[in-house]
């Protein structure tokens, strides 16, 4: 069958089974290989991206459920040369040791911080609970995500360390 | 790496359309919602559906509504929406206990409340719920509609009465006054099935003597092995009985009687039917919290969050 789908901003029109996960479309048909397939069983996160204006796992999602829709990657958050405030966090609060469930914790802190932009600890930990790390502990998850969230309130200038 | 087999796939652009696609492809059919039951089914090899009728466009089956005497829920409602509705948490704020503790916030993106129904998984959070409720399940056919009440609608693990060419289409929970609700859930960790949970819904009268009475029950159970994931006789005691703590003890011995958990690796069967007591006992009070009696001054069915 055929899909179309936004990505990122860019229209993409392949040939496809309908039985392809979108995890898998994305990385091996887009070579978008940010996006993580992990655990294969929606237990994870490391496959989360958007799916128009929310985050999904997209090892749970056809890439036919996603024709015609609007799918956001992680390597959409850097714009224009510019890393987004959450990718600054997880780099200044040291937010990964291997890294492979980064992107997927990014994808959600995103989302978390565009619609609530000043988040306790505890709803970092909620919005992020169904997303397994498991170097850090989380703590410095955590704190990267409030790292990120002070400096998107103090602006562009802030400079401050975690 | 685990893909679902080889699959058809057909998009519907309306009930009437998924309906008639259903007829065409037959029993081997299947309706494809948020997929998040249906998918790791499939990639299990325990599905194995020869068609997917792809609903998740129907934006005609994803509705919260309030009438003059029913909250509506459409069946493609994910389950985020629930769980921020405010009016239907001001109705029923069990629906807003039971959203939170389901699966994962992700997940719950994008699975739908239908499709956990459908799916009818023995240990299903919502289908306590509204099993508590008391609710009522609409499903299409090419002929139109027919109503079930949630008790009759599960058949056994897996199995509801949605023949192969109908679709669930909305739940309906009757506005009743004097009404309080509270859903309570042990698991392992987040995201996880539970190892029991149990939902009460009460409907008040005010007593004019020794405060309230009860003047209408419903018990709901899941992961304990319940009959029709509720506690019938429970609920039968509770009819007109006091609102007391005396009450709500003997409901939770009749409900724990009325299980028939089973040992597995989220724990034994005598714990089980201990949680089936202990939580229909804290669901009770704390729907009781939040009740206001009928005839008692207050507005009806407003939750109080007791804590």
């Amino acid at each position: 069958m055929q899909i179309t789908m936004t990505v990122n901003g860019v229209s993409h029109t392949r040939e496809v089974e309908a039985r392809l996960l979108l995890i898998h479309f994305l990385r091996d048909d887009l070579g978008l290989t940010g996006s993580h397939w992990g655990c294969d069983t929606s237990n994870c996160g490391a496959c989360v991206v958007w799916l128009d204006e929310t985050p999904v796992k997209s090892c749970t999602v056809l890439a036919a459920m996603a024709d015609g829709r609007r799918v956001r990657t992680v390597e959409d958050l850097a714009r224009g040369g510019q890393l987004d405030p959450v990718q600054q966090g997880f780099a200044e609060c040291h937010g990964l040791q291997c890294g492979f469930c980064t992107p997927g914790m990014m994808m959600t802190a995103r989302w978390l911080l565009d619609h609530h932009p000043d988040p306790a600890a505890e709803e970092i930990r909620e919005a992020l609970s169904g997303q397994l790390c498991r170097c850090t502990g989380y703590e410095n998850i955590v704190r990267s995500v409030r790292w990120a969230s002070e400096h998107e309130a103090a602006g562009r200038d802030d400079d401050r360390s975690c | 790496m685990q893909v679902p087999a080889y699959v058809e796939y057909e998009k519907a652009s309306s009930v009437a359309h998924a309906l008639a696609l259903l007829a065409r492809f037959g029993p081997e059919a299947r309706i494809l919602a948020g997929g998040h039951s249906l998918i790791p089914m499939m990639k299990l090899r325990l599905a194995q559906p020869e068609t997917l009728i792809d609903i998740n466009g129907l934006s005609e089956l994803s509705y919260l509504t309030v009438t003059r005497d029913e909250l509506r829920i459409g069946a493609l409602t994910r389950h985020a929406q629930l769980l921020d509705s405010a009016e239907a948490a001001r109705h029923f704020a069990i629906l807003h206990d039971a959203e939170q503790v389901i699966a994962d916030p992700v997940v719950r993106n994008w699975g739908t409340v239908g499709g956990s129904l459908c799916q009818a998984d023995p240990s299903e959070d919502l289908s306590a719920a509204f099993a508590a409720l008391k609710a009522t399940m609409v499903i299409a056919h090419r002929g139109g509609t027919r109503t079930v009440p949630v008790r009759d609608f599960h058949t056994g693990p897996y199995e509801t009465v949605v023949g192969p060419g109908e679709i669930l289409t909305e739940i309906r929970i009757a506005l009743r006054p004097g009404g309080g609700s509270a859903y309570e859930k042990v698991g392992r960790r987040a995201g996880d099935w539970p190892v029991g949970a149990a939902g009460s819904a009460l409907w008040l009268d005010s007593g004019r003597l020794h405060g309230p009475t009860i003047a209408d029950a419903g018990i709901g159970l899941t992961a304990v092995g319940a009959p029709r994931f509720a506690a019938a006789e429970a609920e039968d005691f509770l009819r007109g009985a006091p609102a007391t703590q005396e009450s709500f003890a003997r409901a939770g011995e009749l409900a724990a009687a009325s299980c028939r958990p089973v040992s597995d690796q989220r724990g034994p069967a005598d714990y089980k039917r201990h949680l089936a007591s202990e939580l229909t006992i804290r669901s009770l009070r704390r729907a009781l919290a939040r009740a206001r009696p009928h005839g008692g001054g207050g507005p009806g069915g407003a939750p109080r969050d007791a804590g």
